[in-house]
């Protein structure tokens, strides 16, 4: 019998992301990448960690290849330990069949086995597509504190966007008298961020009703919860300070990036007592060169710069050539933008190669509809030829050939 | 046996003196360099890529930072069951450390004896490249070799601690080994890299030893040549000589060349570092860099141009740094004014302070210190 663990984590990677479009065509959008050197799922990972969980499972269905590979071990975040650590857990075979995970509930529920081997008193859902950074622990004491069956943390959004959330209200003593999801009218703006603390006693008692109810579509914000509230237990709103961004859209996710520039938000990944953990590219310092210019941008390891940026993230091993030119833009790792191409409001995924003169995207202020105006994108290992233009908006999935 | 039959022993310490500024709070083998590494990240990684995963690395004193630095040898991919990196710490002679290098190795006579290893590549941490290591121990093996000694054709680097020279006969056997030989145009000068078979290694130290015959190049390779089976391996890549400040500098400043960095840092064979998890570096608003080099977790926000930023560096607003090399989280502030400074770790310029050095003689300031 090995020893329990208070609390463990379940971290739902398994969703496809269909709104990141190209970006997810081959990776679960836990692993698409995020801020110069991480991937999304760095950032639940880290948080973990960080706040004295050391224990994780993360649930797997979608492409989970690139997601596999990456977490490994889970060395990088110091989740290699004996007993506990990281653990990948895909949909599996039984006797009596088997099945994929039909909702975020019921991969909990296939997964009741490897939580019991754990024994916890309490168990942190979450979820792989929310830039934040939290401390568990302090949402966890507030858990005890109101001997809660769940505690949801919640955001304060401005309630002008507020109908866009599943909406949080609660009497003052924080407690939830209702559910509201994406309401036209909202009472409160405190928005549910998808991160649950649940005692594990309760949840499971749920979980397995779940199951025996066919209509059920075995998704937590759908049906566990609102059964639970229906049934008189307590639950808690506890609110969330700081930063925190759902990086499921494309526009969202180039903001997100963006916000990393902007002194104001905060969101600071340099600080030593919360680390943002990742797997090292093991590459050299970049190199900026005799031309190039470089404002507010930020750079990671193995890129040389030759060109200029501007408010541009370039992740680990970009080259940009003489006369190039990246503004606005996200650059993921190994992508090449040639001599005199031209990178605007623009997301250029893995291995991507923008030809020399190439223009890809477009400044705001010169489109005319502002409705056709959007983020460009251009996918893994895509080559865009010499001189093409990519409009503003535009999904790039097949190699472009060159303009004559 | 796992592995390829080749032990690697790496010399943390040789010729600390010779780059006694840096070397005063550390081994020659945790000397940073290059933006991000210690200098012993070059000679390991370059045993580990070339498929050795046994690696002994003998310290003398002051290793406390190299310890730190390698840790478990997991960066490395040397954290195993099997083989791994193992830390040789000095072995008593007499109640004092060993001096040279046969004593050295005389001191580790019996992790080599335990090894079942059959070759020893023997590496020291002044000599910075990056070399493939397997046509050199195969040359080795194919030649039934006692010693093969890797050279480099090119002038003599002046900051050259031993400085040997070879002269070869027919198959590249090595005719005459000379000590402070001719320095006069292209010459082949000893790289410190050995390979050497093990059993004939544990022979010739035992008779040195037995002899008092403690000079490695005078007793050890010079008695060699002439009935022994002693052959010369040329490289033809990058090697940084880190003999004196001047040549630190020097060097460190090569790396701005694309060619030179391609030689040191090719795709195709990573150099290790321990992993500091610093995010990627910012670039402010109004800064200017310039021709140089920068690692991670850096904060710019200045002028920068023909520098070497280590990880955690910040540069304030308004400050100008031309021909600097400032390591790992040293802080520049505002409006300061720096010319040709090495700045060891933690060192804190103060707003405005402003130093000047000279192409030949850079300003060096050590760690921690407050300017």
């Amino acid at each position: 019998m090995l020893p329990k663990k208070e609390c463990i984590a379940m971290l739902l990677a398994g969703g496809q992301g269909s709104r990141l479009y190209t970006l997810t065509k081959n990776v679960a959008k836990p692993a698409v990448p995020f801020g110069g050197k991480y991937r999304i799922i760095d950032f639940p990972l880290s948080n973990c960690i960080n706040s004295g969980i050391d224990t994780v499972g993360v649930l797997t269905q979608y492409i989970p290849l690139v997601l596999n590979d990456y977490i490994g071990t889970g060395g990088p975040w110091d989740l290699d330990t004996m007993y506990g650590g990281v653990h990948v857990l895909p949909p599996y075979q039984r006797q009596k069949g088997g099945d994929w995970y039909k909702g975020t509930a019921n991969a909990i529920y296939q997964n009741i086995p490897f939580i019991e081997r754990y024994d916890p008193e309490y168990v942190v859902i979450l979820s792989g597509d929310h830039i934040y950074k939290m401390d568990y622990s302090e949402m966890l004491a507030a858990h005890k504190k109101a001997k809660a069956a769940c505690t949801i943390a919640v955001y304060e959004v401005p309630y002008e966007e507020a109908s866009r959330f599943g909406i949080l209200n609660c009497n003052e003593d924080g407690s939830i008298y209702e559910f509201d999801e994406k309401p036209k009218v909202p009472k409160s703006n405190k928005a549910s961020m998808g991160i649950y603390i649940f005692s594990w006693d309760k949840l499971r008692k749920y979980l397995e009703m779940d199951e025996q109810n066919e209509k059920s579509e075995n998704d937590f914000g759908k049906n566990i919860l609102p059964t639970m509230l229906e049934a008189g237990e307590t639950m808690v709103a506890w609110q969330f300070e700081g930063y925190w961004k759902d990086v499921g859209t494309i526009d969202s996710l180039w903001e997100a990036n963006m916000d990393l520039l902007d002194p104001r938000v905060p969101l600071d990944l340099s600080d030593p007592a919360w680390r943002i953990y990742t797997r090292d590219p093991v590459m050299p310092p970049h190199y900026v060169g005799k031309n190039a210019v470089v404002q507010n941008s930020l750079v990671a390891e193995g890129c040389v710069i030759e060109g200029s940026l501007e408010f541009a993230i370039l992740f680990a091993g970009v080259t940009v050539e003489k006369g190039a030119r990246v503004t606005d833009s996200i650059i993921m790792p190994g992508a090449k933008i040639k001599a005199g191409a031209t990178v605007q409001y623009a997301i250029v995924a893995e291995d991507a190669v923008i030809g020399p003169g190439a223009i890809v995207g477009q400044r705001p202020e010169n489109v005319e509809n502002k409705d056709e105006w959007g983020i460009a994108v251009v996918g893994n290992n895509v080559n865009v030829g010499a001189g093409s233009v990519i409009p503003a908006k535009a999904m790039v999935e097949e190699d472009v050939p060159a303009a004559n | 046996m796992t592995g390829n039959n080749v032990v690697g022993i790496i010399f943390s310490n040789m010729h600390d003196d010779k780059l006694r500024e840096l070397t005063d709070i550390r081994t020659m083998g945790s000397v940073p360099f290059g933006g991000r590494y210690r200098t012993i990240d070059f000679a390991l990684s370059n045993l580990v890529n070339s498929g050795i995963t046994k690696v002994g690395v003998i310290t003398k004193s002051n290793f406390q930072s190299l310890m730190d630095h390698l840790g478990s040898g997991k960066a490395w991919d040397l954290s195993r069951k099997h083989e791994g990196l193992f830390i040789l710490p000095p072995f008593g002679f007499n109640n004092s450390v060993y001096q040279g290098r046969v004593e050295a190795l005389d001191g580790i006579r019996n992790f080599l004896s335990q090894c079942k290893e059959d070759y020893v590549v023997m590496g020291d941490c002044h000599v910075v490249h990056t070399m493939d290591l397997r046509p050199v121990i195969a040359d080795h093996i194919a030649k039934n070799a006692d010693i093969t000694m890797v050279y480099k054709n090119s002038e003599m680097p002046e900051a050259l601690p031993e400085k040997i020279t070879i002269e070869m006969g027919r198959n590249r056997r090595v005719t005459d080994i000379l000590l402070q030989g001719a320095s006069e145009g292209k010459v082949n000068w000893g790289m410190g890299v050995y390979v050497i078979t093990k059993e004939f290694l544990l022979k010739v130290v035992a008779e040195a030893m037995a002899r008092n015959r403690l000079d490695f190049v005078r007793d050890v390779l010079q008695r060699s040549c002439g009935e022994c089976r002693v052959f010369g391996y040329k490289y033809e890549g990058f090697a940084a000589v880190l003999g004196s400040m001047k040549s630190y500098f020097e060097y460190s400043m090569e790396l701005l060349k694309g060619d030179v960095r391609s030689d040191l840092f090719p795709m195709s064979r990573p150099v290790y570092t321990k992993v500091r998890d610093e995010m990627p570096t910012r670039f402010g608003l109004g800064s200017k860099v310039v021709n140089s080099i920068i690692a991670d977790g850096c904060l710019i926000e200045g002028e920068v141009e023909n520098c070497i930023l280590f990880r955690g560096v910040k540069i304030g607003k308004g400050a100008k740094l031309k021909n600097c090399i400032i390591m790992q989280d040293s802080e520049v502030g505002n409006n300061v004014n720096l010319n040709y400074v090495v700045a060891d770790k933690d060192v804190v310029f103060k707003d405005g302070r402003s130093m000047m050095g000279f192409e030949s003689y850079p300003v060096y300031i050590s760690k921690g210190v407050e300017v």
